[in-house]
């Protein structure tokens, strides 16, 4: 009797049990971006399981376009119905954000991948193998490079047409990375896009070891960061006893003392909290290529194949500074004291190197690299302001240089010579002869780099130092304008190249695009321009989604 | 007054530009007469601009405009000219076409290359894209869209200079023709980190208005009342941080030395137009943005520099004139001729005299006329020797004395020969000078006997002697280049005679200037005569 009693009592208790843990309510409507988006990837993987190999192509093409401009529109509707102003909150238990700076980043990614997208169709550049067309991508990713397999399948005529849910589901973890409202979406966030694109870089059709290489030395130091960031993760709990940005914030503010009986010890350790901020800002500062984390920029984008390069220069970027900014403004706004300091001078030791470093380059790929590192610290500027100002401009900021990246790598792909893409400096001398047409445009995205007004680059830069001025940081507005005089000498050093120099007998020639990379290029030229003259409409736009939800 | 005459006066040639880019490859006459017909009818809206223009109108700007543009950055669509402004306008909207007829074969393709690629059609449509940009940098009263245009002006520039120079084969004292690019390169840098100081201390300006008004704004009027109402109370350092800013980005512009090592390059290598257009046109846009901006802006920073800027100035123009006399390159010589009278009109403006500055602002006009009659018979004449090299010439007055006789003239005005334009300006300045800093008035008068050594010896060693071998068979000017000639002689001649319709338009703007420093004329005083005798 007895003994069934203790029987009856367990089984009790174990039925008991799960009664604790609340079944999550999840909003979908409002995460149906990232949800289209991954759904549309896990489909473009049946699409690649079961259909004939021949409408592969087209099928991918056409999923992914639907997908992300279902997203796109979904993202819009959910700003329309005051997603981004009024009604912001934390969604799925407090775990991903759905407020204005999040909606307005992932609008920014979803436009730019794509655009990405048409350049990563692209199928008149290389010629036809085998009377197939093909892409930028190896015929098929396992084979050794140079071996038999990759020859067999080059006959075949293979593509590799796994990109697109590739991109899917990197383009899926982007949306999360910078509406993450705890660390752990936040890191799950930060897998689900990097390990997409380390098996992207690796695909590149010629210079098949240059792309291996770039892909490995990614990984690695990907592995390395995201190991950075998840000790940093663990240390911030042990000192808050909990994880979502809120918890940890009113730990930091001392409006909450404790959360976790059983972290006593720790909660409110302030070595900790510097210790696990620090590393996970280390984190995030890898993914935007700041510098000291920048090793991998150059080596990595030149390797890549250059559409990968392209969506990652521009998209994780995006991506990156939007969870840094969240952090920033919402975990650790009490802390900005400690920071700040550390925050100028990565600011200012990037830009810095970024610039100077880039005037010895002399692979286009390399240089745009260099740039893009350069960059980073203008952003960082606007970022460290800590004003609403300093997010919208950010923001802006993101929007404009985003469109131009992408731009220029897609001018990149057109510049051909018999072993691919020739993207050393020497071969582009005199392009402006041969094709005036390709240089003009690339000398546009040059100049928005450069920061010469009427592009949307001089928008950008004035919008982040206006911010930086008015939050005090008068003395990095001085370094960021000494770095763009010097960042002028390596982009009109290109222009030169391209427009006052002879060309040379074995020079490049330049690929007719197919209406796929036209349209990704003419769409960075317009957005490059029309945000140079007009920008008052997306700084508004910028303005009002400058405020994180708490 | 609703028509926007001044945003039409901008808006034709850059309009004009991007018609002229597009005439396709094989109608390159065609485009040519396109690009001149846009050039007078931005000539003529300059001349309805002129017209309608009261010089006694009260308040400071007339025929503005204004709109929103960016909200967010506190900047207007704001446009108005004051007589400086409009004089000036004139002068680029006057110059254009006569660059344009001058270099009217510089950019002819010399093989058939590809037949994408466009060399005349660009050329001009450069042209008229700079000087659709000077002339809106000239109308600009927001401080923000001023800088914009001041720095994208460049862009077209640059490639005025490295895509066109001078043509392979001459004899140039470097002798490579890469140094164009160079040439071009240095321009950009130079001009470019000036704007990019100017553009820190742009930013610095709207976070003191932002700060001290609510918003941030870039009027120029709405800074300049708030100044004079003291809701806008600048901290004296922050005011000399900001003047310095801007300062910087216009004297690499106009050019003071020591920032004027770029002009000599550029006009070397870049073609006589072009020469003329960067030292007539654009750099203009230098000392006139001094006078609008530097002075009304920051008052009482501009006369705590002045005694520096005046040394500048005056070293300016003694080491510009010392250097033109030892030149062996004939445009090189014009270079460095044209930094020695750009240190004349800085020193007018910064002596902060009703007469120095009335003086400086007529200097403008009239150095970028006499300037481009010189520069472009000197152009006129190298094509004809394919050499820049002053010893490659001699007794050309004998061969060619219309071409001669004009390049005398433009020489004389070059040196102010009373009679002459410049006469009128260059003394204007000096009495200006003289009456508030005299040592500085004695100094730069020896500006003006080098000035006659360099235009004398040059005119000496290249037009007369004996005939050299190759100058020999050297046909005269030609109807087209006389058409260019001419009327910029004649012009020199009517204003050295009667300069007073250009004063009467530009002293009222002066007088209003010289009231925003707060400067008064220095009175004769009794002391200072009987002390004198």
């Amino acid at each position: 009797m007895s003994h069934a009693a203790s029987v009856h009592s367990l089984w009790t208790m174990s039925a008991a049990a799960p009664q604790k843990i609340p079944a999550p309510h999840i909003e979908y409507a409002q995460l149906s971006p990232t949800l289209i988006v991954l759904g549309a990837a896990v489909l473009g993987i049946l699409v690649e399981a079961f259909l004939p190999r021949r409408v592969r192509y087209h099928a991918q093409l056409l999923l992914s376009c639907i997908a992300l401009a279902a997203a796109f529109a979904a993202v819009v509707a959910l700003a329309a119905g005051g997603y981004a102003t009024g009604k912001a909150h934390a969604a799925a238990m407090g775990a991903v954000a759905v407020d204005g700076p999040a909606l307005f980043l992932q609008g920014t990614i979803l436009l730019v991948s794509l655009v990405a997208v048409f350049t990563f169709a692209e199928r008149r550049l290389d010629p036809a193998a085998h009377g197939r067309p093909v892409d930028s991508f190896a015929a098929q990713g396992a084979a050794v490079p140079g071996g038999k397999a990759e020859q067999a399948a080059v006959k075949a005529g293979f593509t590799t047409t796994e990109v697109f849910p590739l991109v899917l589901f990197a383009v899926g973890g982007m949306l999360v990375f910078p509406a993450a409202d705890d660390l752990l979406t936040l890191f799950v966030a930060l897998e689900v896009f990097s390990l997409p694109l380390y098996v992207l870089c690796a695909l590149a059709r010629r210079k098949r070891l240059l792309s291996q290489e770039s892909a490995v030395k990614y990984f690695l130091l990907g592995a390395f960061s995201s190991a950075f960031l998840l000790f940093g993760v663990a240390l911030l709990y042990g000192y808050a006893g909990t994880v979502t940005y809120s918890g940890i914030a009113d730990v930091v503010n001392g409006s909450v003392r404790m959360l976790d009986p059983a972290l006593a010890a720790t909660t409110g350790n302030d070595a900790l909290l510097l210790i696990g901020g620090a590393l996970v800002l280390m984190g995030l500062l890898f993914k935007v290529g700041a510098v000291p984390f920048h090793m991998w920029t150059p080596d990595v984008y030149q390797g890549a194949p250059t559409p990968v390069t392209g969506f990652m220069a521009a998209a994780t970027k995006v991506a990156g500074f939007g969870a840094l900014l969240r952090l920033l403004y919402v975990v650790l706004p009490g802390l900005r004291w400690d920071w700040r300091p550390v925050m100028w001078g990565v600011a200012i030791i990037t830009m810095l190197v970024g610039a100077i470093v880039a005037v010895t380059q002399t692979d286009v790929k390399r240089l745009l690299a260099y740039s893009s590192i350069a960059h980073a610290g203008f952003i960082l500027a606007g970022v460290i302001a800590t004003t609403p100002d300093g997010v919208s401009s950010v923001l802006f900021y993101l929007g404009a240089y985003s469109f131009v990246t992408l731009g220029a790598f897609s001018v990149v792909t057109l510049v051909r010579d018999a072993g691919g893409e020739a993207t050393h400096l020497s071969k582009w001398a005199g392009l402006g002869r041969r094709s005036p047409l390709v240089a003009a445009t690339f000398a546009v995205f040059l100049l928005a780099f450069a920061g010469i007004p009427l592009t949307s680059g001089f928008a950008g830069k004035f919008a982040v130092f206006k911010a930086a001025a008015q939050g005090g940081a008068g003395a990095l507005v001085v370094v960021g304008v000494v770095s763009s005089a010097i960042a002028a000498f390596f982009y009109i050093r290109v222009i030169v190249l391209m427009f006052f120099s002879e060309p040379k007998a074995e020079g490049p020639t330049v690929a007719v695009p197919s209406p796929l990379t036209s349209t990704a290029i003419a769409i960075g030229v317009a957005v490059t321009l029309v945000l140079g003259v007009a920008p008052q409409y997306f700084l508004d736009l910028a303005g009002q989604a400058g405020v994180f939800v708490r | 007054m609703s028509f926007p005459l001044l945003t039409l006066t901008a808006a034709v040639p850059a309009v004009g530009a991007v018609a002229t880019a597009a005439v396709p490859a094989g109608r390159r006459t065609a485009a040519k007469w396109l690009a001149l017909a846009v050039s007078l009818a931005t000539l003529v809206l300059a001349a309805v601009q002129l017209v309608r223009f009261d010089p006694d109108a009260k308040g400071p700007f007339q025929l503005t405009e204004s709109h929103a543009w960016i909200k967010d950055f506190g900047v207007r669509y704001e446009l108005g000219v004051d007589g400086i402004a409009v004089v000036l306008i004139a002068l680029a909207a006057l110059l254009i076409p006569f660059i344009m007829l001058a270099g009217w074969h510089d950019a002819d393709p010399q093989e058939s290359g590809s037949s994408r690629w466009r060399p005349t059609q660009g050329f001009f449509a450069l042209i008229l894209m700079v000087e659709a940009m000077v002339v809106i940098s000239f109308e600009a009263t927001d401080v923000f869209l001023f800088y914009i245009f001041f720095e994208a002006m460049l862009i077209p520039m640059y490639f005025l200079i490295g895509g066109f120079g001078d043509r392979a084969g001459e004899r140039t004292e470097g002798g490579a023709a890469a140094q164009r690019s160079y040439a071009a390169v240095k321009f950009l840098l130079y001009n470019l980190v000036g704007g990019l100081i100017m553009l820190a201390a742009v930013i610095g300006l709207y976070a003191v208005t932002a700060d001290q008004l609510g918003t941030g704004t870039f009027s120029l009027q709405e800074i300049v009342q708030a100044r004079a109402a003291g809701k806008l109370d600048l901290a004296t350092t922050t005011e000399r941080a900001l003047f310095l800013g801007f300062f910087f980005a216009f004297a690499v512009k106009a050019p003071l030395w020591p920032l004027h090592t770029w002009l000599p390059n550029a006009m070397g290598e870049a073609t006589a137009p072009v020469a003329v257009l960067i030292t007539a046109v654009v750099d203009k846009v230098g000392t006139f943005a001094m006078l609008r901006f530097c002075l009304q802006l920051f008052p009482e920073a501009s006369k705590w520099a002045t005694p520096v800027i005046v040394v500048l100035s005056l070293i300016s123009i003694l080491y510009g004139a010392l250097l033109a006399v030892g030149q062996r390159d004939i445009k090189r010589l014009v270079a460095y001729a044209s930094i020695s009278h750009f240190g004349f009109i800085v020193l007018g403006i910064f002596a902060m005299t009703s007469q120095g500055q009335s003086g400086a602002t007529l200097y403008m006009v009239n150095h970028g006329i006499s300037t481009a009659a010189l520069m472009l018979v000197a152009g006129f004449l190298i094509s004809r020797r394919g050499s820049r090299l002053i010893a490659d010439y001699g007794g050309v007055q004998k061969v060619a004395p219309v071409l001669a006789g004009t390049f005398l003239v433009g020489g004389l005005a070059t040196l102010s020969l009373p009679g002459l334009a410049p006469f009128v300006s260059e003394f204007l300045v000096l009495v200006g000078t003289f009456s508030r800093y005299p040592v500085a008035g004695a100094v730069a008068t020896l500006g003006i006997v080098l000035a006659a050594l360099y235009v004398l010896v040059l005119y000496q060693r290249t037009m007369t002697g004996p005939v050299k071998e190759e100058v020999r068979g050297m046909p005269d000017l030609r109807a087209r280049e006389l058409a260019v000639v001419a009327p910029l002689i004649a012009l020199l001649l009517f204003l050295g005679i009667y300069p007073k319709p250009v004063t009467q338009i530009l002293d009222p703007a002066v007088r209003h200037t010289m009231s925003q420093v707060h400067k008064a004329d220095p009175k004769p005083d009794v002391n200072d005569v009987e002390a004198a005798k």
